[in-house]
C-alpha cells in the first residue's frame, strides 16, 4: 500500500534525509520519500502491517527531530 | 513571519543586546576570569537554550551527528579554552542562520502555495431557485452552482446559463481572457471577470482541475533529482568525517608536540578543532538543492508549465532528442484551405462558393474548412451526403458534387488534373468538372519558433511521429525544419519507434516526447521525459506525462528547458560554492589561520548565500 502523509514542523533538510534513511531500514517498508519542501512523506509498505509500520516510522521521525510530527 | 519565527527573532535581539553590553562591560571593568565567564554565559543561554535542550535530548537518543549537538559541543569547547565572546557569537549566528533558513523556506513554500489561492473557499450552490454558500467539497456532480463576477470558479463543470469572460491566467499564465457561453466547459481556478454563470458540476472537488494541479506541484518534491540524492548521500559521510577530523585535530598534534603538559598548546589545537565542528553541519548544501528545484518547479508552474518532479526538471535540459506527435501538437488538428485550383474559365471565388454552398450542411472537417474560407454561400435545396465520399446537392436547380476523387469517378466525371496534395476536395457542377480545393492541417503559429528554440538549447535530433499520410507529414516537416519523419504509424508503432530513438541517445542524454496527451499516453510513459500539450483539463495526460504544458504552446517546451538549465546551474553553483568554502576554511583552520569567526561564516554565511541563490530559481524570465 502506498500512502501519503503530511508532516508538521519539518525544519531541516538534512533531518528529512536522516528520517528517510531511518524509515527505509524499517522492516516491511519498500519505498519512502520525504519531501522537505512540501512537508510530505510518501511511504509504501506491507499492507498487513501498515499501521504498525507507520507507528515505527513516526517514532523514527521523532528520534531525529523531536519537534516534527507525522500526521497519521 | 510565523509566531515561532518571531519568538526566535526576539531571542536573538535580546541576546545580541546582552552580548554587546557584556562585551563593553568586560572591556572597561577589570574583573577575574570566572566573572567574565559568568557574564558571557548570560547571552549564550539567552539565545541558545533551545539548542542546548534539543542537543541534550538528541545525545540521549544517540544522535551524535546532530547539528545542534555539534554546535553545542563546539561552543562549549570554545568556552573551555577561554574564547567566551567567540562562543557566544557562534551560538548567536547559528540561530540567525536557522531563522533565515526557516523564513526563506517558508517564503518559497508560500510562493508555490500561491497556487493554492486558485481554490475558491466557497461555492454558491443553487437549490430550488435559491443559492447558499457551501464548501466546494460538499458539492456533488450534477448540482448547479452560481459564479458571480470577480469570483473563482470552484469546481469543473459545464455552463448552463449566462456568458462571461474567464481569466485563466492562474492556471495557464495566459493573459488573454477566454469567453464562455452555455454548453462550454469551464475549469476550476479560472476567474469569472464579468457576467454571471450557472455551472453544472461535472467533477467532485478532489478530481477538479485545481485540486489535481495543486497536488501535482506540491508532490513534485517527492521525485528527487539525482543531484539531491547525491548531496544527501554526501552529507551522510561529510559530518562524521569532519567530526572525526576535529577529534584528531584536538588530540593528536598536542600529544606529539613534545609539550604535552603545556596547556596553551592544548588550548590552541582544541580551538582549531572547534572550528571544524562549527563547519561540520552540511545544512547549506542539503537545503539549497531541494529549495532550488522547488523554486524552479514553482516558477515554471506560474507560467502554465507543470513539472511533476525534480528529476524531470533535471532531465529536461539533458534532452538531445525531441520527438513530436504531429496532429494537435505541432498542428492545430483543424484544416484550412491552402490552394484553390479552378479549371479554365472559372474564378477561384466561384469555385469556393459553389463548394461551400454544397457543403454548408456537412459536419465533415474538410467541409467545415471550405465553408470557413468562403465569404458567402447559398443555401442548397437538397443535400445528399455519402460518408467517406462527399456531398451531392442541388443549388439553384444545378446539381453540384463535392468530395473525393472517388465521388467524381462514381459520377463519371473526369478529373482533368493530377493532384498529390494530402487533402483535397473536387468540385463538379452538372456533370462538368470545375476544379479542386487543396486543404491542409494548419501548423501552430509558434511551432517553427519552438523548433528553432529547441535547437538553440542543444537539441540535435528532432523527429515527428504521426498516423497521418507521408505526404501530409512531409509537408509539415519541411515547413518546420524537422529532421526525421515517421508517417502512417499505428499507436503501437509510435511506442516502438520512440523506444528505438531513446535507445539511440548517448549515455547521459535523454529523449523527450511531446504529445497532445489524449491518445499518446503509452508513448508519454516510455519516453525519458513525457511532455503533454493541450492538456488543459485532460486527466489522461496529467496522469501519464512528466511535464504538462497547460497552454498548448510548443514554445513552452523550450521555456521549460530554460527553467531546467537555470535551476541546474544554480544547484551546481551552490554545491561548488558551499563545498569550496567549507573545504577551504577547514584547511585554513587546521593550520590555524581561520578562527571561529570565519568558521561561522563558512557555516551560516554560506547557508544564507546558498539559500538566497536557490530562491532565484522561482523568479526571472525564462
Amino acid at each position: 500500500m502506498r500512502k501519503q502523509f503530511k508532516m508538521e514542523d519539518l525544519d531541516c533538510a538534512n533531518c528529512a534525509a536522516k528520517m528517510e534513511e531511518a524509515i527505509r531500514k524499517i522492516d516491511g517498508v519498500s519505498y519512502v520519500s520525504i519531501s522537505f519542501m512540501a512537508q510530505k512523506m510518501v511511504i509504501e509498505a506491507d499492507d498487513a502491517r501498515f499501521d504498525d509500520i507507520m507507528k515505527q516510522a513516526a517514532k523514527a521521525v521523532k528520534k531525529v527531530d523531536r519537534n516534527c510530527e507525522v500526521l497519521l | 513571519m510565523t509566531k515561532k519565527q518571531k519568538k526566535t527573532l526576539l531571542r536573538i535581539l535580546i541576546a545580541a543586546l546582552l552580548l554587546a553590553a557584556v562585551a563593553v562591560t568586560v572591556h572597561f571593568v577589570p574583573m577575574p576570569q570566572w566573572a567574565k565567564l559568568l557574564l558571557f554565559v548570560l547571552p549564550y543561554l539567552a539565545v541558545g537554550h533551545p539548542v542546548l535542550y534539543d542537543a541534550a535530548h538528541n545525545i540521549v537518543r544517540g544522535n551524535v551527528f546532530d547539528e545542534k549537538f555539534l554546535m553545542t559541543l563546539a561552543t562549549m569547547g570554545a568556552f573551555f579554552v577561554g574564547e567566551y565572546p567567540e562562543a557566544t557569537f557562534v551560538m548567536l549566528f547559528f540561530e540567525v542562520g536557522e531563522l533565515f533558513e526557516s523564513i526563506a523556506v517558508g517564503k518559497s513554500r508560500r510562493s508555490v502555495a500561491a497556487l493554492t489561492e486558485l481554490c475558491a473557499d466557497t461555492a454558491r450552490l443553487v437549490e430550488n431557485g435559491q443559492t447558499r454558500e457551501v464548501s466546494p467539497e460538499e458539492v456533488a456532480v450534477g448540482m448547479h452552482i452560481l459564479v458571480q463576477p470577480g469570483e473563482r470558479i470552484p469546481l469543473d463543470g459545464i455552463v448552463t446559463e449566462g456568458t462571461a469572460s474567464l481569466d485563466t491566467a492562474a492556471l495557464t499564465g495566459e493573459s488573454l481572457p477566454r469567453s464562455v457561453s452555455p454548453d462550454d466547459a469551464v475549469l476550476s481556478g479560472c476567474i469569472c471577470t464579468d457576467g454571471v454563470l450557472t455551472v453544472r458540476v461535472t467533477k467532485p472537488y478532489e478530481e477538479s482541475t485545481v485540486a489535481r494541479i495543486l497536488e501535482l506541484v506540491e508532490n513534485a518534491g517527492i521525485h528527487k533529482a539525482k543531484s539531491e540524492k547525491f548531496i544527501t548521500r554526501f552529507a551522510k559521510y561529510y559530518t562524521p568525517c569532519v567530526v572525526a577530523g576535529a577529534l584528531l585535530l584536538g588530540i593528536v598534534p598536542p600529544l606529539f608536540s613534545g609539550s604535552t603538559g603545556d596547556w596553551s598548546v592544548w588550548s590552541e589545537w582544541i580551538s582549531r578543532a572547534m572550528v571544524f565542528l562549527v563547519i561540520s553541519c552540511p545544512c547549506a548544501l542539503v537545503i539549497s538543492v531541494p529549495l532550488s528545484f522547488f523554486g524552479g518547479i514553482g516558477g515554471a508552474s506560474a507560467k502554465g508549465i507543470l513539472v511533476k518532479g525534480s528529476d524531470h526538471l533535471e532531465h529536461l535540459s539533458m534532452c538531445s532528442t525531441v520527438v513530436f506527435d504531429k496532429t494537435g501538437t505541432l498542428t492545430n488538428g483543424t484544416f484550412s484551405v491552402k490552394d484553390i485550383r479552378p479549371c479554365d474559365g472559372i474564378t477561384q471565388e466561384t469555385l469556393l462558393r459553389t463548394a461551400a454552398s454544397a457543403e454548408s450542411r456537412s459536419n465533415h472537417p474538410l467541409a467545415k474548412a471550405v465553408c470557413a474560407a468562403a465569404a458567402t454561400y447559398e443555401t442548397p435545396e437538397t443535400v445528399h451526403e455519402q460518408a467517406g465520399l462527399g456531398v451531392t446537392a442541388t443549388i439553384g436547380g444545378k446539381t453540384v458534387a463535392v468530395g473525393s476523387r472517388r465521388l467524381m469517378e462514381q459520377n463519371a466525371i473526369s478529373v482533368t488534373e493530377e493532384n498529390d496534395a494530402a487533402a483535397a476536395v473536387y468540385v463538379a457542377q452538372d456533370g462538368k468538372y470545375m476544379g479542386s480545393i487543396v486543404l491542409s492541417d494548419t501548423v501552430k503559429p509558434d511551432a517553427a519558433q519552438a523548433i528553432a528554440a529547441l535547437r538553440k538549447h542543444g537539441v540535435r535530433r528532432i523527429c515527428m511521429l504521426t498516423g497521418d499520410r507521408e505526404q501530409a507529414a512531409a509537408e509539415v516537416a519541411a515547413e518546420l525544419g524537422i529532421d526525421e519523419v515517421y508517417a502512417s504509424l499505428l499507436p503501437e508503432d509510435k511506442v516502438r519507434i520512440a523506444c528505438k530513438l531513446r535507445d539511440e541517445c548517448k549515455k547521459g542524454e535523454k529523449l523527450a516526447f511531446v504529445g497532445d496527451g489524449i491518445n499518446d499516453a503509452p508513448v508519454l510513459t516510455c519516453a525519458d521525459v513525457g511532455i503533454a500539450m493541450g492538456a488543459f483539463g485532460s486527466d489522461a495526460a496529467i496522469e501519464a506525462a512528466d511535464v504538462v504544458l497547460m497552454n498548448d504552446r510548443p514554445t513552452d517546451i523550450a521555456a521549460a528547458m530554460a527553467v531546467s538549465v537555470k535551476t541546474k546551474r544554480i544547484v551546481k553553483q551552490n554545491i561548488v560554492f558551499a563545498l569550496g568554502v567549507k573545504f577551504a576554511v577547514l584547511l585554513l583552520s587546521a593550520v590555524g589561520i581561520a578562527g571561529m569567526g570565519i568558521g561561522i561564516f563558512a557555516d551560516v554565511g554560506v547557508c544564507v548565500l546558498a539559500v538566497c541563490n536557490a530562491m532565484r530559481t522561482q523568479y526571472g524570465r525564462f
